[in-house]
C-alpha cells in the first residue's frame, strides 16, 4: 500500500508539470516545426527588408528585444495583423493567423536565435 | 632566380644518374620552382591581364559575402567575406571598373578590388544606411543614411570623409535619406523620407557643398531615380498616388507632380515590399514605373509627362527595368507573389512572357548589351541566367540567399 502511494506520489509529481507544460504549449502554440521555419524565414528575410536582417531597423523601426522591452505583446500583435495606417507597415492579416503572429511577437521579444 | 634554379635542376638531372637521392631532391626543386612560376603567372593574369567589362558582383545578403562573377563564361570567380549586414545592400563602381563600393545596412562602406578579390578598405560611416552613388568624375562616393539621417561624402580613393550633410528640415525634423543618385556637374540628388523634400548637393567645390532644397514635394518619398541622360530626377511617393519630378536642366521651375492620383481614389493593396526605382526603365521616350499597392506598371511619356498606359501585371511590381536596348521591360513582384517574373513588350505595352524562377525573386541585372539577364532567387539559393530573346533558362549559379546583382557596365552610366 505504501508502495502504491509513493508510486502515485511520484506519478503525480512527475506527470502534473508535464501536463501543465503540455497545456501551456497548447495555449501558446501548436504550430508545426516546418511552419515555424517558414515564419522565421519570413521575419528575417521579408520583415528584414524594412526592419533590417538583424532587426536593427531600416525604413521601419528596430525590432530587437531591447526595443520591444515593456511593450504589450497584444499591441504588437495588433500592429502586425492590422498594420499602421499612414506608414508603410502593411496589415499581415491576409497572410498570417493570429496564433502565428503571437508566435512571431514572442520570437522578436525573446530575440531571434542565430 | 627561380628560372635559374629550374635550369640548374634540369642539367643535374641529365648528368648525375647515379645518385638517386640527389635526383629526388632536384625533382622536388624543379616542381617547387615550376609551382612558384605558375603562381606568379596566374596572379599576373588575374591582376593585370584581364579586363573587368564582363565582371560583376552578387550580394549574398545573409552571410555578409559577395561573389565575384563573370558573364562571358557565366561563372563564379571568387567570394569575398566579412562585409557585415548586407540586407538591402547595393553597389557602385569606380570608373575604371576595378573597384566596387558596397553600401551595407549596418552603415558599412566597403571598397573591394574585383580583380584581386580582396577588401581594399572598409569604414563604418553611420549606424544604418540604405544606398549610395559615385560622383560624375569618380572622385567621390556619397552614402545615404537612415541613422543618423543624412548624406556623407567620401573620397573614393581613401574613403576619408569630405562632407557631412545632415537631413534636417526647417522645423528641425531629421529625415531618413532615400533615392540618392549622381547627377551631371558633380551633383548628388536625394530625397528626405520624413519631411518630403528633394535636395541637390553641388560638390563642384569639395570643401563647400552647395545645397539647394525643394520642400513639400509630397508625402513619404520612398526611392528616387534619375533618367539615363541625367536630366530628370523622380521620387516615388508612398503617402500619395504620384511622383515628384525635378528637371535638372531647369531647377528654377521647381518640383512638379507627375501621375497625380494614379490610383483614382481606389484603396491600395497592402504593400509587403517597397518598390524600387533604382533600375530606371526608360525605353525611348517612355518611362515604365511601378504602381504602389497595385498590380500595375504605369507608362509615362516624358515629353508630356502624361500617363499613356497602365499595364496589368501579376502582382505589385518591385523592380521595373528596361533591357539596355529598351525593347523589353522586365518586372518582378512583392511578397507573396515573388516567385514570378514578367516580360513586357515595349511597342505593344503588354505582357508577352511569364517566368517562374522560384520563391523570392529579388533582383534582375542585364548583361551590358542585354542578351542575358541574371536573376537572384533568394529562397531557391541560386542566380538564374536567362536568354532575353527566348526567355529560356541557360544557366544557374548557386548562391547563399542572393539579393542584388551589379555588373561593371554600371561604372559608365549616370545614376547607377
Amino acid at each position: 500500500m505504501r508502495k502504491i502511494l509513493s508510486l502515485l506520489a511520484i506519478l503525480t509529481v512527475g506527470v502534473v508539470p508535464l501536463a501543465l507544460n503540455a497545456m501551456s504549449n497548447n495555449t501558446t502554440d501548436n504550430i508545426a516545426d516546418f511552419r515555424k521555419g517558414e515564419l522565421t524565414n519570413l521575419v528575417v528575410q521579408d520583415c528584414g527588408s524594412c526592419h533590417g536582417l538583424t532587426m536593427r531597423g531600416g525604413l521601419g523601426p528596430a525590432l530587437l528585444p531591447e526595443n520591444l522591452d515593456g511593450r504589450d505583446p497584444e499591441d504588437l500583435v495588433a500592429i502586425i495583423l492590422d498594420g499602421t495606417p499612414g506608414t508603410p507597415m502593411p496589415p499581415w492579416r491576409p497572410e498570417l493567423s493570429e496564433q502565428e503572429v503571437q508566435w512571431i511577437v514572442r520570437l522578436l521579444q525573446g530575440g531571434i536565435p542565430k | 632566380m627561380d628560372r635559374q634554379a629550374v635550369a640548374r635542376g634540369h642539367t643535374e638531372m641529365s648528368t648525375s644518374r647515379t645518385n638517386v637521392v640527389q635526383i629526388t631532391v632536384w625533382k622536388a626543386v624543379l616542381i617547387v620552382g615550376l609551382m612558384v612560376i605558375a603562381v606568379m603567372t596566374s596572379q599576373k593574369i588575374n591582376a593585370a591581364e584581364r579586363g573587368t567589362g564582363d565582371m560583376g558582383i552578387v550580394i549574398e545578403r545573409a552571410q555578409g559575402t559577395v561573389q565575384i562573377v563573370e558573364t562571358t563564361g557565366r561563372s563564379n570567380l571568387s567570394t569575398i567575406e566579412g562585409l557585415g549586414d548586407l540586407s538591402h545592400a547595393s553597389a557602385v563602381y569606380s570608373r575604371d571598373g576595378r573597384y566596387a563600393y558596397i553600401f551595407g545596412r549596418d552603415g558599412g562602406l566597403t571598397k573591394i578590388d574585383i580583380l584581386t578579390s580582396r577588401i581594399v578598405n572598409r569604414v563604418i560611416q553611420a549606424g544604418n544606411s540604405i544606398g549610395g552613388a559615385i560622383s560624375q568624375d569618380g572622385s567621390m562616393v556619397a552614402v545615404s543614411n537612415y541613422e543618423p539621417g543624412g548624406v556623407r561624402v567620401f573620397d573614393s580613393g581613401t574613403l576619408e570623409l569630405i562632407a557631412d550633410i545632415p537631413a534636417v528640415d526647417a522645423d528641425g525634423v531629421s529625415s531618413k535619406v532615400v533615392g540618392l543618385v549622381d547627377a551631371p556637374d558633380q551633383r548628388f540628388v536625394f530625397s528626405l523620407y520624413n519631411s518630403g523634400e528633394i535636395w541637390i548637393a553641388d560638390m563642384s567645390d569639395r570643401a563647400v557643398p552647395k545645397i539647394t532644397k525643394f520642400t513639400d514635394v509630397g508625402q513619404l518619398p520612398y526611392d528616387g531615380l534619375i533618367t539615363g541622360d541625367g536630366r530628370y530626377y523622380l521620387a516615388g511617393l508612398f503617402g500619395e498616388d504620384g511622383l515628384a519630378m525635378l528637371d535638372l536642366w531647369n531647377p528654377e521651375a521647381g518640383v512638379r507632380r507627375v501621375l497625380d492620383g494614379y490610383g483614382r481614389g481606389e484603396e491600395p493593396l497592402p504593400v509587403y515590399k517597397m518598390p524600387h526605382l533604382e533600375g530606371w526603365a526608360k525605353a525611348g521616350e517612355l518611362l515604365f514605373l511601378p504602381a504602389v499597392g497595385r498590380h500595375e506598371v504605369l507608362v509615362v511619356d516624358i515629353r508630356s509627362w502624361k500617363e499613356v498606359a497602365r499595364i496589368p501585371v501579376y502582382g505589385q511590381p518591385v523592380f521595373v527595368v528596361a533591357r539596355p536596348d529598351g525593347r523589353q521591360v522586365w518586372v518582378n513582384f512583392a511578397h507573396p507573389l515573388n516567385d514570378t517574373v514578367q516580360v513586357i513588350d515595349v511597342p505593344d505595352k503588354r505582357v508577352i512572357k511569364e517566368l517562374k524562377p522560384g520563391k523570392a525573386v529579388l533582383h534582375m541585372e542585364f548583361t551590358p548589351r542585354g542578351e542575358n539577364v541574371w536573376i537572384s532567387v533568394r529562397d531557391v539559393g541560386e542566380v538564374q541566367i536567362y536568354d532575353t530573346r527566348t526567355a529560356e533558362l541557360i544557366g544557374q549559379l548557386p548562391a547563399d540567399k542572393p539579393s542584388g546583382i551589379f555588373f561593371t557596365a554600371r561604372a559608365n552610366r549616370i545614376g547607377l
